[in-house]
């Protein structure tokens, strides 16, 4: 412990910064994209048409099963393959770029059941109330709905995001470079596995622990003005 | 799409002698192993964190909480690292190269990820203990019971039936974050699947095979834990209103 | 048997119990009453120091059980208590939980255990539902079975918390019977209940309680008699004409 040498950390820091930069991108991103698609989902799988059903149960199991690592590499080598069915050229894409996609598409399966079950705690008459003021479905939906459902579900909608942020570390299973992937590349090349990667690992609960506390405090709040 | 399918590789061999379906079914006990063992590791660890959380005694309480916010708040990944390449260096020289030298690297792996899940079943098992009345603990102790008493025969067999559904979804994703380890050199499914990937790039097969065995494996641990869940009900109780899926 | 001396109890600086000073000797029956939030329920946990307080004393058979020395698993087996709620153990069967106390902490064995259990609960009057689990009971038939668990220990005193205030008003009589018939047999009661009724067929003394202190500590006779104090008349008024 004596030996910590904090010039290194000093030397790589606009490395670092760099990968955190990647790595708050990819989750804004998928956070962003993934309650779209999600709220989608969870609308589709509450919706009375049957094979719309089927498509968003489907959707959501086969994601919720399977481990994020495979999901990253197998969207990394299986999108070029799509991407060249459609257009018939050979696109590059690049780790960096398909994470992207990979984590919008996955977080999508969990964002729908938080945003599923935030629908249905919102109680059945809202939508005869919405209805019997003449609106149709997706009125209902958009204007009395929907808005409490997020209300209710933002504090699990918020942490959901911070496990996202934390799996974004995942990447490393591509080789791109965010936080800890920038940690690690300087590692094989310093050889400082201590600074690096306890940098790492301080920083991340810096940041998650203080969205955590922040997620409780909001928690408690909303819970007074209901 | 000029992508060629070949679902009769996995019966190839491979370089070391074996097929690639062998090479699967080693990954996939190794998963089995390294998850199940996590599984104890974490049920054992998180249900102490759990109780002491639920004590009257502040300093346990903060012990406990510290644990799971330090533990929950630090990805898989970098936990691993830290158990694999900081931790040895951190620890007395001799306790270090042991480590590094004679402690079986899978040791450090299920140890890593048993800890990391601790802290999440620690947070369920508290959940569970909260749910109950103030007045199951009174009347364990009215009745002569010491304070672990009253956990050991009338809160926390109360506590695991309440939160056996939210500790079946955790069973269930040991499985997918054991996936992690193969970071750390665990030859669990993943890192087969990543293997297989490199010598064949027959993606697509072994892409729906794996994600198969995932399934499979927590379906398994989901009947497993329904059929305990048949088991320990309680006639006439009314447990939560959610079974497992 | 019992005895309380000068006992005040703080939630931070709200306080909850001021100067309570009582006692209840052997055999004898006290009826503890009051308006809701007058500390009654707080008072008869202090007893088995089921809550702790900061001030006074309170002692039992001779022993002191704020004194940290005291060995309260020991004191609280041989004081029987009954809650509102009933709290049995929803996830044994009623033979476990008449059992279980004796098992683990007076080291009987599992036969003798259950064989007094079962003998108590044919006095409460349910041996047929032996084998059933508390939640396929009814409140009343639960509180009897609560009763001969507190019962199976061989308590020296017996403290009830408003045993019969979760309970549907058909089931009242059936828990009450058991506790008069409790009563006649010579055990030492503290009850902390509404029903006047009751303190009047086999109460010794009433003590009546408002904000947190013993305003009325009478002869049963002396209480419906003639209250002292004014709010002890109203409480009465206005129970009895309920």
């Amino acid at each position: 412990m004596s030996d910590f040498d904090f010039s290194v950390i000093v030397q790589n820091w606009a490395f670092l910064a760099e990968g955190l930069r990647y790595t708050l991108q990819v989750t804004v991103t998928a956070m962003i994209g993934g309650i779209l698609i999600g709220t989608v989902l969870a609308l589709m799988r509450l919706s009375s048409i049957t094979p719309l059903q089927w498509f968003a149960a489907g959707y959501v199991n086969i994601f919720r099963s399977v481990p994020l690592v495979q999901v990253i590499l197998a969207f990394y080598l299986i999108l070029p393959l799509v991407l060249q069915m459609i257009t018939g050229k050979q696109i590059p894409i690049g780790a960096a770029n398909s994470a992207y996609f990979t984590f919008t598409i996955f977080e999508a399966a969990y964002y729908s059941e938080i945003m599923r079950s935030g629908i249905q705690s919102v109680p059945r008459g809202q939508v005869g109330a919405g209805y019997a003021l003449g609106f149709t479905y997706g009125q209902a939906m958009r204007y009395v709905v929907l808005p409490q459902a997020f209300r209710n579900m933002l504090p699990v909608l918020l942490t959901q995001t911070i496990i996202l942020f934390q799996d974004v570390s995942l990447v490393y299973a591509i080789g791109a470079t965010d936080f800890f992937g920038a940690a690690d590349k300087i590692t094989q090349r310093d050889l400082r596995p201590v600074e690096m990667y306890t940098t790492v690992a301080v920083v991340y609960f810096i940041i998650c622990f203080t969205l955590s506390r922040l997620v409780k405090w909001l928690q408690s709040h909303i819970a007074i003005i209901r | 799409m000029n992508y060629h399918w070949d679902w009769m590789f996995f019966f190839q061999e491979t370089d070391d002698g074996l097929k690639y379906y062998d090479w699967i079914l080693s990954g996939l006990g190794w998963t089995t192993f390294v998850s199940l063992a996590s599984l104890v590791v974490a049920l054992i660890l998180g249900s102490v964190l759990g109780v002491m959380r639920t004590t009257p005694k502040r300093w346990l309480v903060g012990l406990g909480d510290a644990y799971v916010d330090l533990f929950r708040n630090v990805p898989l990944i970098v936990q691993l690292f830290m158990w694999f390449f900081v931790v040895p260096e951190l620890v007395p020289e001799n306790i270090g190269l042991w480590m590094k030298q004679d402690l079986p690297y899978f040791v450090i792996a299920i140890v890593g990820l048993g800890l990391y899940t601790a802290a999440r079943i620690a947070e369920q098992v508290k959940a569970g203990i909260n749910s109950l009345s103030r007045g199951q603990r009174f009347a364990g102790l009215a009745l002569g019971f010491t304070e672990w008493q009253t956990y050991r025969y009338v809160r926390l067999p109360m506590a695991y039936r309440i939160v056996l559904p939210a500790l079946t979804s955790e069973a269930m994703n040991i499985f997918k974050n054991s996936a992690v380890t193969y970071a750390v050199g665990i030859l669990e499914l993943y890192f087969q699947y990543k293997q297989i990937i490199e010598k064949t790039s027959q993606v697509l097969e072994i892409t729906i095979v794996v994600t198969l065995c995932y399934f499979v494996l927590a379906f398994v641990m989901n009947r497993i834990l329904a059929f305990v869940e048949a088991r320990t009900r309680v006639p006439g109780l009314i447990v939560g209103t959610k079974g497992s899926k | 048997m019992i005895e309380i001396n000068n006992v005040s109890k703080w939630y931070g600086s709200f306080q909850v119990l001021t100067d309570c000073t009582t006692q209840v000797s052997k055999s004898e029956v006290v009826v503890v009453c009051g308006p809701s939030g007058s500390g009654k329920s707080t008072l008869i946990k202090c007893v088995n120091a089921l809550e702790p307080f900061q001030q006074g004393s309170i002692v039992v058979n001779g022993i002191a059980v704020q004194d940290p020395k005291t060995d309260l698993p020991k004191l609280r087996a041989k004081v029987g208590m009954v809650f509102q709620n009933f709290e049995l153990f929803p996830h044994m069967t009623i033979t476990d939980n008449l059992a279980i106390a004796q098992i683990k902490v007076l080291g009987r064995s599992r036969d003798e255990a259950v064989d007094k259990g079962l003998k108590l609960l044919d006095r409460v009057g349910l041996k047929a539902q032996a084998a059933k689990f508390p939640g396929q009971l009814s409140g009343g038939q639960q509180q009897r079975v609560a009763i001969a668990r507190a019962l199976a220990m061989d308590p020296i005193c017996m403290l009830f918390d408003e045993p019969t205030s979760a309970l549907d008003p058909e089931m009242i009589n059936e828990v009450l019977d058991v506790m008069v018939q409790l009563a006649h047999e010579g055990m030492t009661m503290m009850c902390v209940t509404h029903e006047m009724g009751f303190a009047r067929k086999v109460a010794n003394r009433v003590i009546f309680m408002d904000r947190g202190a013993i305003v009325e500590d009478a002869a049963k006779e002396d209480f419906f008699g003639q209250p002292r104090s004014e709010r002890a008349q109203a409480f009465l008024a206005k129970i009895l004409n309920h």
